[in-house]
């Protein structure tokens, strides 16, 4: 149904109801940006008693956040490069070539998303304690690689079957080898599909909370810090701030996906 | 370099092999072997001192379907379901008013509304309403202010939904697990309605049918598999779960919970794989019917 002005103007009973979803949806988070700058140190009161900008200060100088943080942004970074590898690969193999069981590719990399996020992360939990691996950073890693892959593998899939195949044979015909082809003509086709899909992975990493769990033993990521605070609370404010901060730096990764799929697409 | 390539060139099949390889490998080895790991365990069981044993039983199976364990598969059970229906009333005028009436612009506004919380900060958005339905929060303000303690009270004080303040009740858990899944409805349902073609309504209007009996009869039942594709998002999401029912639940567990504590101080590994098998299958059932619908297209 493409839009189109001789639709006309929406019923006012739909044009409420979706503002009414709108609101629904966004209203929380300027909830969490007011209290922020709320005075009351030890309940959610509101309206806020006063405003202040202390509580950026104290939360600058927390080091457990720093650590988690820290934490957080190195898994996100090697989750999505291992996914970018191993994601573009499927997306080729998948595109170039029909072969039995293509089909079920698609379906096995989109599991770990589709599937609760217990299962796999109870999963990797009993793959861990059967082979009796330590938790590390890179048991973190490996859970997140798994469930981001898909991310880049959509988005690299969904570019090459927008990019024409003729242009990959006019380059072969032209006398270029396989290697100078995917520098010169794949790469730069599917180079903004792999910054937006990674971009995305990286988002999915930074946020992720249930499967690390199972997977980080008693480190500490950004996501499993905010579980902490909301189960234990310690002090309130610094929460707030470091959740509007969450909220912003999550924002941009997605904002850029958004907008360099958006331009190329026709 | 040259000679690679042209080596490559005339093996496709190796090429395919290096491709696909490495992906293949990594999911085989580190999620389907998790997977298999997974069920392994949930054949083991705790000895009294609570080490595993590693010798299959089917012991922990047993413990499983206690009273108290199946009701909280049904409690997760019911609240999935109850969420879907709620995300899909609530998405469908979104979807449909940016499919059919809403201008380029609007409609890239609208898409990124729904992209942003649907990506990120899912923490913080559970958070959000720990501040909001906090007894000295927003919403008891608002209700104080309209003077409507007692509405309030009476709901909080219903059977099964109430609980002694909304920030810790089954009503507060249903409208967080609303609002966070939310955009995964409305995306599949969008989708859905954009590929519903406009000859079909024109089609419908000139036969004589009314805006409300073309909404009904052609575009409900084409989006409809648009519904479905959401639905698997938000039912498999509640049912893994364990934030928001920590957040603002009380001592009635749900599935999410009970596996987190079978990992926590109730340390019990393959009490735990047997509770997430049943997620597993309740899920497997879920998709094989969904596909039949052909929400796997809407995906």
């Amino acid at each position: 149904m493409p839009s189109s002005p001789a639709a006309g103007r929406a019923p006012l009973g739909l044009r409420l109801t979706t503002l009414g979803a709108i609101l629904f949806l966004h209203v929380p988070m300027l909830v969490v940006l007011l209290y922020a700058f709320t005075t009351d140190e030890a309940t959610f009161s509101f309206p806020p008693p006063g405003l202040t900008l202390d509580w950026f200060q104290v939360a600058l100088n927390r080091a457990d956040v720093w650590d988690a943080l820290g934490l957080s942004l190195r898994v996100a970074l090697v989750s999505t490069l291992v996914a970018l590898g191993l994601g573009t690969l499927a997306a080729a193999a998948v595109y170039r070539s029909r072969f039995f069981g293509r089909e079920a590719i698609s379906f096995m990399l989109v599991l770990p998303i589709a599937l609760p996020g217990i299962v796999s992360g109870i999963a990797l939990r009993s793959a861990i304690g059967i082979t009796n691996l330590p938790f590390s950073f890179w048991t973190i890693v490996v859970g997140h690689a798994t469930f981001c892959m898909v991310v880049v593998y959509n988005n690299v899939l969904a570019r090459f079957r927008r990019t024409s195949g003729s242009l990959i044979e006019a380059s072969m015909d032209l006398g270029a080898n396989a290697f100078q082809t995917f520098r010169h003509v794949v790469l730069p086709a599917i180079a903004t599909a792999l910054l937006a899909g990674g971009m995305l992975a990286f988002a999915l990493s930074f946020d992720e909370l249930v499967v690390t769990t199972f997977t980080a033993g008693q480190q500490q990521t950004l996501p499993i810090w905010m579980f902490s605070q909301l189960t234990k609370p310690r002090q309130r404010p610094v929460t707030n701030v470091v959740a509007v901060f969450v909220v912003a730096l999550t924002a941009i990764p997605i904002l850029l996906a958004n907008r360099l799929t958006e331009r190329t697409v026709e | 370099m040259h000679r690679l390539a042209t080596f490559l060139y005339l093996r496709p099949w190796l090429v395919l092999a290096l491709l696909l390889g490495p992906p293949l490998i990594w999911m085989v080895v580190v999620y389907l072997g998790s997977l298999a790991a997974l069920v392994v365990q949930s054949f083991f069981s705790v000895d009294s001192s609570g080490q595993v044993v590693r010798s299959l039983t089917l012991a922990t199976y047993g413990d499983l379907f206690t009273q108290a364990n199946l009701d909280i598969f049904v409690r997760t059970a019911v609240m999935a379901a109850a969420v879907t229906l709620a995300t899909a009333l609530l998405a469908f005028p979104w979807a449909y008013y940016m499919a059919r009436f809403a201008s380029p612009r609007a409609k890239a506004a609208l898409y990124l509304a729904v992209l942003l919380p649907l990506w990120s900060s899912y923490l913080v958005r559970v958070y959000a309403w720990r501040l909001i339905l906090a007894k000295e929060g927003i919403v008891n303000w608002f209700v104080q202010q309209a003077h409507l303690d007692q509405a309030l009270d009476w709901v909080l004080g219903l059977p099964v939904v109430g609980g002694p303040s909304l920030s810790v009740s089954f009503l507060g858990m249903f409208i967080v697990f609303t609002y966070v899944w939310l955009p995964y409805m409305i995306l599949p349902i969008q989708a859905a309605l954009e590929r519903v073609p406009r000859s079909l309504l024109e089609a419908s209007g000139d036969l004589g049918a009314r805006p409300a009996a073309t909404l009904r009869h052609v575009t409900l039942p084409l989006a409809f598999p648009g519904v479905v594709a959401g639905s698997i998002f938000t039912f498999s999401l509640t049912l893994g779960d364990f934030v928001v029912p920590y957040s603002l639940g009380n001592s009635s567990f749900f599935i999410g919970q009970a596996v987190l504590s079978f990992t926590g101080t109730a340390f019990n590994i393959p009490l735990a794989a047997a509770f997430t098998v049943v997620p597993m299958l309740i899920m497997g059932l879920y998709l094989t019917g969904a596909r039949q619908m052909g929400a796997f297209d809407a995906l």
